[in-house]
């Protein structure tokens, strides 16, 4: 493992001068801050919070059909449970029934139809977790069954769709295929994926005075839960508190969907005038809650000898689920990322969002943006084979360049591109050539496993393409002891935010880390934030915490320079001390006189990304902010009796600009390398003919294993790099791109495939993610057989 | 370094942190005062306090309770257990509660009158002679695992993939042999091995064949008041050739889509006392007669073993589910026989977890 090895290079006490730095600065490698409370089981998750005396706690009663009219609902038997206080249906909703954020069609409770089998119909608040959940299983409904469609498909070819079709183009796609030396379609299938945090969906509602109302929630999104609460509740949003102090994981699957537990726990707590907790089981979480889109993604495209692609059409057919939820802007980011780190000159890339009887999908980490460069990844793979030449020269081929080639299909101009100059040190640090060599020479006299390597880059866009979310607020209060409560509008769920964020702070009022603690996300701390998504964590909340500290510092600053009778530019802030015009005091001590002084020691800090500007209606301008880029090389060996296969080494080269926090920033790369592998591989979505979700425990759904990572795991953040642009001291954002390093993967496993094929032209046909029985019958089409 | 960890996910690091964390720590020197303590010694006070109370509650003696619920005996002498299991057989044996348990927080099935196994000091030892491992019903995995791969050490990545340590701690070879789950790991090789399950029904004993014990879908030969006594696990024959092999989508703490254990002698160019036993690919685990006998006394060659192939259609019928496809369990089931050939015969191991390694 040279992973940790990396890191401890890049540990330093101070800087290049030698100068001694406060503790916790920027661009050090520190502990997350609570990494000794979870690793001692101290860190408190929602359902660790002492329960409130009267505490009631909720279930779901469910649909048991994909697609229905509820003909009659008898709950009586629901009712008379044991220890059963209170049982509501849509009806008993005292605001709108619904919680969906950007289109009202996600109803908390279903009214007359079901449209997913799992759906909630109507909840239960017991004494106890065990009566709720038996009590939600008595209900006599009755149910007419209507026509299901089932998958993406169907839904396409019925034209069920959530929301209207879209398209994006440049230049004439048709016009530049028909005219190329050589051309190619074919079909990319990728499945989706369960977040599986492990820490699932809950709330828990506290009615207070007045009518007001306090809710714990794991969320990535208070805000919203605030809002959503208050509207279903017939509140208004200064009525709604919510708080969260850390969520155990989230990865996109607490940015909307947590509205709908928080919404039922408030409710059924405004019923009783009560406090309930309603906390999902693992198989009701992953039966009743979103999760990332499948897509089918036919392409057309045309290209020359080298392998350029000259041009190139895209059909994406997604699988939103039954209603619109996020679905809109993850499509469109799985258009945005269809160039993936290539210039596409003649383009047109058709989106449809389709409607189908199963749980409406989601965000999940990368937020649609894997799934584009998914279907161009196979693209460009498909290419190298049709001509016989090195996935990775028709790779590089196509990037984009740095002063033409340069413009993306909606416009935007690349002006940070390194994706080059990663690739190139990857690709000899990973001793890629070579390896090929070795592979192919060790393939030919191997008949039962063979190997597979492949390099494959990532260019991902930052920001929010909702543009009006880009923006943060933090709170910064200094108290009388020179120590620090920060809070600010994102949430913590184990990526590191808080710590990183409060490391800005350190580095901005010099102090140490230990002198700052940072608070539970707290809507009525810090107002109308957004969720904490789109990788956007530390850039948005880490300047707002700097605005904020920096407001605090020249009050400070001022208040110095006027009691000593100097310069403001006189006032210096070191290493937990200040120094003013030949004096040194604690920083402490000017806080005290400072405070004595009648100066105020809390800040309200606020940032919007600048630059970000694009139409929605014709998809164009520039949604990002910048590019995140990184480059994964990985080997495989494949079984082509049974479709089995391991990783056997990757090596990782990713660009996290000037690292806020490369100990942190290490562990997003890795962790999002094998939950993108996790996709690509062992984790499967399975519905039956009923339209029933199969796969919903660990017992069905397997995430990656300690026993599925490479036996040698080779990771490096990319040296002495810092973002083009002016982010937060030049880091670059890290929690979704490393997700789509997996894709080299995927296509490993596809180079394996090739192996077996007597026509090394032919594409392999292999379907993701690449389970033991899709490689199986990617080998057996190759070899053009069923047999062995 | 990652067996230990089989039992553990985690959605955040990728492994590597905590493996790192795993290999720091046996490296560490013992802090100063803080000795080496034998497995399951007190390392405090507390500790010791507690283990103690623990110890009294086990006081050997059989037990009796009541609850509203029902009521819960654990008898600690073998006749008294299949007395009472005689008298009461609508009892629920419960022996790990490795599935059982899963009835009750998954399935909110209310068991009312239980009988409790693991007390049973006849049930709980591995007696090997020279002819058997005669293994009690109440013995659990990680106690078993060491005594059979010893004996066959083919079957180690078996055994080593069969659930995680926790679960292995607490699983009976008789409960997984009495629940005879088409997908349970362990009976294809059992079948393989020619073992014979020891069954009581209060004073008599009957001894079968453990395949004879699976009739269909979670229907079992066991009369009412009969319980699963003992297992008999023959020794290793001179040439004796033993595989098995798992598929599942995932290496560790994943149920098989397909399971597959082989047992053959080669003689003079031709296999004999073949036995051929699958999981997976019926309502229970099963021989697979017909191939074998396409195998028996044949030249042991890649043309019988290609003509066998296609003869072990005849015997399984497999179900699409979430695991795997019908196609897909009949297509690796003929491939595994094949990989048993082939590394018999020339190839050696063939499997990418080994190659991996």
């Amino acid at each position: 493992m040279r992973a940790e090895r990396e890191l401890e290079l890049r540990k330093t006490d101070g800087d290049a001068s030698g100068t001694p730095r406060v503790d916790g600065a920027v661009g050090t490698a520190t502990p997350h801050d609570s990494a000794v409370l979870h690793v001692n089981g101290r860190a408190s998750y929602t359902d660790d919070i002492p329960e409130p005396r009267g505490l009631l706690h909720a279930a779901f009663g469910v649909s048991t059909e994909a697609h229905a009219r509820i003909r009659s609902m008898d709950l009586s038997r629901v009712v008379s449970a044991p220890g059963v206080v209170a049982v509501i249906t849509a009806s008993d909703v005292p605001g709108p029934n619904n919680y969906g954020a950007v289109i009202a069609d996600d109803p908390i409770l279903a009214e007359d139809d079901v449209v997913y089998a799992g759906q909630p119909v109507f909840a239960v608040a017991a004494t106890t977790v065990d009566g709720a959940r038996r009590a939600a299983r008595l209900a006599d409904i009755d149910y007419e069954p209507l026509e299901a469609i089932l998958d993406p498909e169907t839904a396409l070819e019925r034209e069920s769709f959530v929301l209207p079709s879209t398209q994006l183009a440049r230049g004439d796609a048709d016009t530049a295929i028909a005219n190329a030396p050589h051309r190619l379609s074919g079909t990319a299938r990728v499945g989706g994926q369960d977040q599986f945090y492990l820490e699932g969906q809950i709330s828990i509602a506290i009615p207070r005075e007045g009518g007001d109302l306090f809710l714990y929630s794991s969320t990535q999104h208070p805000g919203e839960i605030q809002h959503a609460v208050a509207k279903a509740l017939g509140l208004q949003q200064k009525d709604v508190t919510v708080e969260c102090r850390r969520m155990g994981g989230a990865f996109g699957g607490k940015e909307s969907q947590p509205a709908l537990i928080a919404c039922t726990a408030a409710i059924l707590a405004q019923r009783t005038g009560r406090p309930v907790k309603l906390r999902l089981d693992r198989d009701a979480d992953m039966i009743i809650t979103g999760k990332r889109h499948d897509f089918v993604s036919q392409y057309q495209v045309g290209f020359d000898d080298t392998g350029r692609i000259l041009g190139i059409r895209y059909n994406h057919v997604s699988r939103c689920g039954a209603s619109a939820d996020l679905s809109g802007a993850v499509n469109d980011r799985a258009m945005f990322h269809s160039d993936n780190a290539y210039f596409l000159e003649h383009v047109a890339i058709d989106s449809h969002r389709c409607k189908t009887h199963t749980v409406s999908n989601t965000a999940f980490r990368g937020f649609g943006g894997p799934q584009g460069m998914f279907a161009c990844e196979q693209v460009v793979d498909d290419i190298a084979r049709h001509l016989g030449r090195d996935p990775l020269d028709v790779r590089r081929v196509n990037f984009y360049g740095t002063d033409s080639r340069n413009v993306t299909p909606y416009g935007q101009t690349i002006e940070d591109n390194i994706i080059e100059a990663i690739v190139d040190q990857l690709e000899a640090s990973a001793d890629y050539r070579e390896r090929r060599r070795e592979i192919e020479a060790w393939n030919a006299q191997s008949p039962i496993l063979k190997r597979g390597i492949a390099l494959t880059p990532v260019k991902f866009g930052i920001s929010f393409t909702a543009t009006h979310l880009n923006q943060a607020g933090a709170l910064v209060n200094v108290y009388t002891d020179g120590t620090v409560q920060l809070n600010h509008g994102g949430t913590e769920m184990g990526q590191g935010l808080f710590v990183k964020v409060a490391q800005v702070v350190a580095e901005t009022l010099q102090i140490d880390l230990s002198r700052i603690r940072c608070t539970a996300s707290d809507t009525s701390k810090v107002p109308n934030a957004s969720a904490t998504a789109a990788s956007a964590g530390s850039d948005l909340n880490g300047m707002a915490a700097r605005n904020a500290a920096e407001k605090i510092k020249r009050r400070l600053t001022g208040f110095a320079a006027e009691h000593y009778g100097c310069d403001a530019h006189e006032v210096r802030f070191d290493n937990n001390h200040v120094h003013v015009s030949g004096e040194t005091l604690t920083f402490a001590e000017l806080a005290h006189a400072a405070y004595m002084a009648r100066v105020s020691l809390s800040a309200q800090g606020f940032y919007k990304t600048p630059k970000i500007d694009y139409d929605k209606t014709t998809l164009t301008g520039r949604p990002f902010y910048y590019f995140a880029y990184g480059a994964a090389c990985t080997e495989v060996v494949i079984d082509t009796l049974t479709g089995e296969n391991r990783m056997t080494r990757v090596d990782i080269l990713h660009d996290c600009g000037r690292s806020l926090n490369p100990a942190v920033d290490l562990g997003q790369v890795e962790g999002g390398f094998i939950q993108g592998a996790g996709w690509l591989t062992t984790e499967e979505l399975w519905w039956n003919p009923r339209g029933d979700l199969k796969t919903h425990a660990p017992a069905t759904y397997k995430i990656p294993c300690a026993s599925d990572l490479p036996p040698d795991f080779r990771v490096t953040l990319l040296e002495s790099s810092e973002n083009q642009e002016d982010t937060i001291y030049k880091s670059k954002a890290v929690g979704e791109p490393p997700l789509m390093l997996g894709l080299s993967v995927f296509h490993a496993i596809r180079d394996a495939v090739a192996a077996c094929s007597a026509d090394p032209t032919r594409a392999p046909e292999l379907v993701a993610p690449a389970t033991p029985e899709h490689v199986l019958d990617a080998v057996m089409a190759a070899r053009g057989d069923r047999s062995v | 370094m990652t067996t230990p960890l089989a039992g553990n996910l985690c959605r955040c690091t990728g492994y590597r942190p905590i493996i790192d964390a795993a290999r720091r720590m046996v490296a560490l020197e013992r802090p100063p005062g803080r000795h080496a303590q034998p497995h399951g010694a007190a390392t405090s006070d507390a500790e010791r306090d507690a283990i103690e109370a623990l110890r009294a509650l086990n006081d050997d003696r059989a037990l009796h309770t009541e609850s509203s619920g029902g009521t819960f005996a654990a008898p600690t002498d073998i006749d008294a257990f299949a007395r009472l299991y005689a008298v009461e057989p609508n009892r629920r044996i419960l022996a790990g509660g490795t599935d059982v348990g899963l009835w009750v927080t998954k399935d909110y099935q209310d068991i009312d009158d239980v009988l409790y196994i693991g007390n049973v000091e006849a049930l709980r030892d591995i007696i090997v002679t020279d002819t058997v491992i005669d293994v009690g019903a109440a013995v659990t995995f990680s106690e078993l695992m060491p005594v059979l791969t010893d004996e066959y050490p083919e079957l180690t990545d078996l055994f080593r993939r069969w659930a995680s340590p926790p679960i292995r701690n607490a699983a009976t070879l008789g409960g997984n042999i009495a629940n005879g789950s088409p997908i349970g790991d362990s009976m294809p090789a059992l079948i393989a091995l020619g073992t014979r399950v020891l069954l009581r029904h209060d004073h008599d004993t009957r001894e079968i064949d453990v395949e004879s014990l699976y009739i269909d879908y979670q229907v079992n030969d066991l009369q009412p008041g009969e319980f699963v006594k003992r297992i008999r696990i023959p020794r290793r024959r001179p040439g004796q050739l033993v595989a098995s092999y798992k598929l599942s989508k995932r290496f560790d703490q994943d149920i098989s889509a397909v399971c597959a254990a082989f047992s053959a002698q080669v003689e003079a160019g031709q296999a004999r006392h073949i036995r051929i036993a699958y999981g997976g690919v019926a309502g229970v685990p099963k021989r697979a007669l017909a191939t074998e006998a396409a195998l028996t006394s044949k030249p042991f060659d890649e043309a019988t073993v290609r003509a066998a192939m296609a003869v072990l259609d005849e015997d399984f019928t497999p179900l699409t589910d979430m695991r795997a496809s019908a196609d897909y369990r009949a297509t690796a089931a003929r491939n595994l026989l094949y990989r048993f050939f082939a590394e018999a015969t020339e190839l050696g191991a063939t499997d990418v977890y080994t190659y991996a390694r």
